[in-house]
């Protein structure tokens, strides 16, 4: 682990049934960088998130936050661990139930125990970094575009000024204009913060965008990594296929596998 | 060639899903005590939760009692006829009421309310990822669901069945003074007279364990559910089977307890 690394992943080992998802995964990400992790549907990017996350256990291996082993850790403990934490998950996974300012300040109110009317204050204030106002704050999940609602919850997850935030594929299931409007806007917003972000994703557009740097994850492992502006000179064939998205190369596509 | 073991393989394998069921259920429970024990604590949600399963199912819980209350007396004025009984129509209905039909109906009606909307919309919470959700944003979903949910079914069936124990005996009243020639002081008096306090209590027990059970099984299949859409139907129904089994089960074992702690 070197010396300024905020998350340093070891020999992380994750199987489901007889199927080794995650076979020796080892990963730093220094202070303030920004890592994207790149690789196909089922090479195991989402569970090495929720890993680290600490929503999934692993088999074996070490994660550490600030040098501090995380693995096996109390609820307590992991409740006060994931303040560190800001999360933008893959279709949002906002309350339903709830409209969008206390879904935005859901934290604040419920973890934090911050009056309402502050909450609401600073749950508007995150609403405006990322680009929506007032008008949406009384309004319901469900009443909001695709865009609109990944831009909440990104609201959602930076309003507490995590030290850390995790982004599962921010730009699926988005149009091209919208998805760079994303990208922008974690940029914007994980600088803005000076804050260490890990993202998954297949999309190349969105990696080279919001990355530092990039590591390709397969079958298992990390195959290569190395600065996002160096991704096409990388050298490495998996790598080339991927970014290239051909259907020939080493990478074969099991197709049972992909209609599971 | 035919595996003469595989029918004791089978009966294995089902008593161990069994036992693990029975396991993980009871590991789900403790947890939802512990929340229950422990701070921080979710005033809203518990008054959330006391609004839509006790408020809003009074009318499906009192149109239940009347109808069952009427039917009751119609029934029992039919049977005692054939040795003379009728008279004891209000006596009957009002025991059958408070002890038994009162609590177990209503519970069995909060089961496809309740149970069944509790599952789906858990259900729903994991497989769209808002319980992974709820422990990022540092919200333990055992406090801020489980716990609200199991409590507001502990207090607001017992409510619900002393409301329905009071509508039950009105249907009987009113089937019996307007079609079977009842006076109606001396219906109200017999009643009044008959009925023990135990009677009342035990029904009302016996609510707020169906209440435990009910709200349990809604959070736990919700709470376990996998597998999309077709996932969440799957946990709703049986949350709704299990509840239902679960009530009949526990009401034997309930009365076999407190006829012997109230008396006969």
């Amino acid at each position: 682990m070197s010396a300024a690394a905020k998350i340093s992943v070891a020999g992380l080992t994750k199987s489901f049934g007889a199927k080794r998802v995650l076979d020796g995964v080892d990963v730093d990400v220094a202070r303030g960088e920004s890592l994207v992790i790149i690789g196909g549907s089922g090479t195991g990017k989402s569970v090495t998130l929720k890993c680290m996350l600490g929503l999934m256990r692993p088999d074996r291996g070490s994660i550490k936050i600030d040098g501090v082993e995380t693995v096996g850790v109390s609820q307590r403990d992991r409740m006060r661990l994931m303040t560190k934490f800001g999360m933008l998950f893959q279709g949002g996974a906002l309350f339903d139930s709830l409209p969008i300012w206390e879904n935005v300040g859901f934290r604040l109110l419920y973890a934090d125990r911050v009056a309402r009317k502050i909450a609401r204050v600073q749950a508007i204030e995150a609403l405006e970094r990322v680009n929506l106002n007032e008008s949406v704050a009384d309004l319901r999940p469900a009443e909001l575009s695709g865009g609109m609602q990944k831009r909440v919850a990104l609201a959602r997850a930076v309003v507490a000024k995590p030290e850390i935030i995790f982004f599962d594929e921010p730009t699926t299931g988005l149009d091209p204009i919208t998805a760079d409007v994303i990208n922008d806007l974690i940029v914007h917003v994980v600088k803005g913060l000076g804050a260490t972000a890990v993202s998954i994703t297949h999309d190349m557009a969105s990696a080279r965008k919001i990355a530092d740097d990039i590591a390709m994850i397969h079958d298992g492992k990390i195959i290569w990594r190395g600065a996002a502006d160096a991704i096409d000179r990388s050298g490495d064939p998996y790598v080339e296929q991927f970014i290239h998205g051909r259907a020939d190369g080493p990478i074969k596509v099991d197709a049972r596998r992909e209609r599971a | 060639m035919i595996n003469i073991l595989a029918p004791v393989t089978q009966i294995g394998a089902a008593t161990l899903a069994t036992l693990r069921a029975a396991g993980a259920v009871a590991i789900f429970g403790g947890r939802a005590l512990a929340a229950m024990l422990t701070p921080p604590y979710f005033f809203g949600q518990l008054a959330r939760q006391l609004l839509r399963i006790g408020y809003f199912s009074i009318p499906v819980v009192g149109l239940t009692a009347i109808f069952t209350g009427a039917a009751l007396a119609l029934n029992i004025y039919v049977g005692g006829a054939r040795f003379n009984a009728e008279a004891f129509v209000p006596n009957i209905v009002v025991i059958g009421i408070t002890r038994e039909l009162g609590p177990v109906l209503a519970a069995l009606m909060l089961a496809g309310r309740v149970s069944a909307a509790i599952a789906a919309e858990i259900g729903t919470m994991r497989v769209t990822e808002q319980l992974d959700a709820l422990n990022t944003l540092s919200t333990n979903p055992y406090k801020y669901l489980i716990a609200p949910r199991i409590l507001a079914g502990v207090i607001a069936l017992p409510l619900l069945v002393a409301v329905a124990d009071v509508i039950g005996v009105m249907g009987g009243f009113v089937v019996s003074t307007q079609s079977l020639g009842f006076n109606g002081a001396v219906y109200v008096k017999n009643t009044l007279d008959f009925v023990t306090t135990g009677d009342v209590v035990s029904g009302i027990i016996k609510a707020g364990v169906f209440g435990f059970l009910l709200t349990l099984m809604g959070c736990y299949h919700g709470f376990t559910s996998k597998g999309g859409a077709q996932g969440v139907g799957r946990a709703t129904t049986n949350a709704v089977v299990s509840a239902a089994i679960l009530i009949f089960a526990s009401n034997y074992m309930l009365t076999t307890v407190l006829t012997q702690a109230f008396g006969e």
